[in-house]
């Protein structure tokens, strides 16, 4: 059989589809047609003649099999340090299998690299910084998602995902008209609390347009509301877009380059319609990285920029702090042993290791945070990065995978885990119910307006 | 036989090599596509180039990165073999004397007894590294065929000049076997994954400009290796 009805090389660009590939429980018809699929070998060998360049040739040609991106993969690590964990043998038994038999290759084959692809990598980037020659492996399993996305190999809540994009412009099925009447509800229901508040939607040449993650408006719509407080705490210029206000790539995590474009096209027309000086997105890791690192590529942008400076919330948040917009009550820091989760997408992608620590600087008394070994650049990712979080059939997978930020975690001591990244707090949510560590786990909206100084003029007044 | 093999072979060996080694070199940088590696390198040549010395240097000097500091003996190993590997064929006094009767340039030599030790520290350094191939199960997955290649042709000219200098067999035939071998060497530097000898400064310096440009460090300081 050729292509399946649900599982093929189309990706989904119509509701209709969607709809039936959704109402598929688990993907069970999806990945029964999957196991029939037919590669297409000539479209395949097309790919790799038109994509396969310089870098990922000499990476894959000039591996030295040194072995020492081994331990530094933590799935490495926590699967009993299996030789078949080693990021070296794991792309090139993939990716340089395939570039070697000039993608004559069979459905088999292409469901073990789809097993690899998405359940032995979350694409954390970390096996690059050990390689001597600066191998970076998680560069190459991304390369090898499109790869396999074009053929039709993916995993089927990612098959909905890079089609959700497509066909509301969002992860998840919030259309403009529900984000803008989120938007009115959150202001409306916080009001009481905080006179004046406002979301203000569509607003031209404000100093900052804000963009958040689908997941907030259709299930932690305070997530908001929050946002909102802080910005009206700080007293800053700020708007969200009624169109481009989503900014996760589920496509990133597909290998759907199309999709990334299309979505990404979404949030910088926003960007041009309402002209912004600068743009922050949400407490999300990869949806940054989508929308600022790689966005502007996939925009087809040849200076490799966004059309204005696009940054983490993090970076907003230090900014407050350092100049005082938000002032911190110095009775209500945090006393208690507390760490910080670094998300691999904007540590190691995007260099802000010691902004986040310049925060906790303010939010934590002195002696109260533990960072976790190894931190920073060299920090381990969540376990659930990549898109691992969100695939039912490697749930198995990705349980083992949490033993490491368990076992970092452990090593603190802390009560409390800070993770300005909607992956890593879902992974340390998760690791929690597993593995019942007894932790606490927080972005940081929520702890800064606990903490915050409210000036006399914004607290609400007594009837 | 001598007069053949250090005349017209050493020509023929030396042109493919460098000839080899220079289209690889610029096939490599042709082939960059900024869409592709997704790295604006053109408009950001300065924080590139920044990126890439820093991404060089991080590597090349022992201990002066994170990857280097977590494995002490396998680092003190591997630069044990590769100072050894440049350093001997470079500062022979055997080969700074043929410089000079063929070429008249004069080139610095280090003592014999130094050559000597230093020969021998890169063959033990290379049996440390033939072991870890066997011994360690995440080394021996990927080891393949090409790996042990790459290595006998590196030691043999090594074996082979260590044998004839101190004359345990037919000098001649030693010394044949050791320009040989050196010649196999030079010429199989394109063909190779000894194409690392100037690969690594390629790769290692695509990936710095991918961190200086795209990746923070033209907000933030620069990756810490």
């Amino acid at each position: 059989m050729p292509e399946g009805k649900l599982c093929n090389r189309k990706p989904i660009n119509t509701e209709e589809y969607l709809q039936e590939v959704l109402s598929d429980t688990g993907g069970k018809q999806y990945y029964a047609e999957m196991e029939e699929l037919d590669v297409d070998v000539p479209k395949l060998q097309a790919a790799l003649k038109n994509t396969l360049k310089s870098r990922t040739k000499t990476w894959l040609d000039m591996c030295a099999h040194c072995g020492l991106c081994a331990d530094a993969c933590f799935l490495y690590e926590v699967n009993g340090k299996d030789p078949r964990q080693v990021p070296a043998y794991k792309i090139q038994s993939t990716l340089g299998e395939i570039v070697k038999r000039n993608g004559e290759v069979d459905n088999e084959f292409m469901r073990h690299c789809m097993d690899v692809a998405w359940s032995q990598c979350t694409c954390c980037n970390r096996c690059g910084h050990y390689c001597p020659h600066g191998i970076d492996m998680g560069v190459m399993f991304s390369y090898l998602r499109g790869l396999l996305f074009s053929q039709g190999f993916v995993p089927w809540e990612l098959k909905i995902g890079s089609g959700m994009h497509r066909v509301y412009k969002a992860q998840m099925n919030v259309t403009t008209e529900d984000w803008v009447e989120t938007c009115e509800w959150m202001a409306d229901e916080y009001s009481d609390d905080w006179p004046g508040l406002e979301i203000p939607v569509d607003k031209v040449g404000a100093d900052i347009m804000y963009t958040c993650n689908a997941r907030e408006p259709k299930h932690y719509p305070e997530d908001i509301a929050e946002a909102a407080i802080l910005f009206h705490l700080a007293g800053e210029n700020w708007t969200v877009p009624s169109e481009g206000w989503e900014q996760t790539s589920l496509t990133m995590f597909a290998g759907d380059w199309e999709g990334c474009t299309m979505q990404v096209n979404n949030v910088y027309a926003a960007i041009e319609r309402l002209k912004p000086k600068r743009v922050f997105g949400t407490e999300c890791g990869h949806a940054h990285r989508a929308s600022a690192i790689e966005g502007p590529y996939w925009a087809g942008r040849p200076d490799g920029q966004p059309p204005a400076p696009f940054r983490h919330y993090v970076e907003w948040v230090a900014e407050a702090l350092r100049e005082g917009k938000i002032k911190i009550d110095p009775a209500k820091r945090i006393k208690r042993p507390v760490t910080l989760q670094d998300s691999c997408n904007y540590v190691r992608n995007w260099g802000l290791g010691s902004i986040t620590r310049e925060i906790i600087s303010y939010l934590v008394e002195p002696g109260y945070f533990i960072d976790m070994a190894p931190n920073r650049e060299h920090n381990y990712c969540c376990g659930g990065g990549g898109g691992f979080n969100g695939v039912g059939k490697y749930r198995p997978q990705r349980n083992v995978a949490l033993r490491k930020k368990r076992d970092q975690i452990l090593a603190t001591g802390a009560e409390l885990v800070i993770a300005p990244c909607h992956n890593c707090w879902d992974a340390i949510r998760d690791l929690e119910e597993e593995y019942h560590i007894g932790i606490e786990w927080s972005f940081l909206k929520p702890l800064l307006i606990e903490m915050a100084i409210v000036p006399d003029h914004l607290k609400p007044r007594d009837e | 036989m001598y007069e053949l093999l250090t005349g017209p072979m050493l020509w023929l060996a030396f042109t493919v090599s460098v000839v080899g080694l220079a289209l690889r070199i610029v096939m490599y940088i042709r082939g960059l596509d900024w869409k592709l590696d997704r790295v604006a390198y053109r408009p950001h040549m300065g924080a590139g180039l920044k990126g890439a010395f820093r991404s060089i240097l991080a590597f090349i000097v022992p201990f002066a990165n994170r990857s280097w500091r977590t494995k002490p003996g396998f680092t003190i190993m591997f630069f044990a073999f590769h100072i050894g590997l440049l350093g001997v064929p470079l500062f022979l006094e055997g080969h700074a004397v043929i410089l000079k009767e063929r070429f008249g340039i004069g080139w610095p030599a280090m003592s014999m007894a130094a050559a000597d030790l230093l020969t021998i520290v890169t063959l033990v350094a290379a049996g440390f590294m033939c072991l870890r191939r066997l011994v360690l199960p995440e080394v021996r997955i990927v080891t393949d065929i090409r790996d042990w290649a790459v290595m006998i042709i590196s030691i043999a000219p090594f074996v082979t000049g260590y044998v004839a200098v101190h004359q345990y067999g037919d000098y001649g035939f030693w010394l044949n076997a050791h320009i040989i071998t050196g010649l196999i060497w030079i010429a199989a530097l394109p063909f190779t994954k000894l194409f690392h000898v100037v690969g690594f400064f390629l790769s290692r310096a695509q990936l710095g400009m991918d961190f200086g440009i795209k990746r923070g460090g033209m907000n933030y300081e620069g990756f810490h290796w």
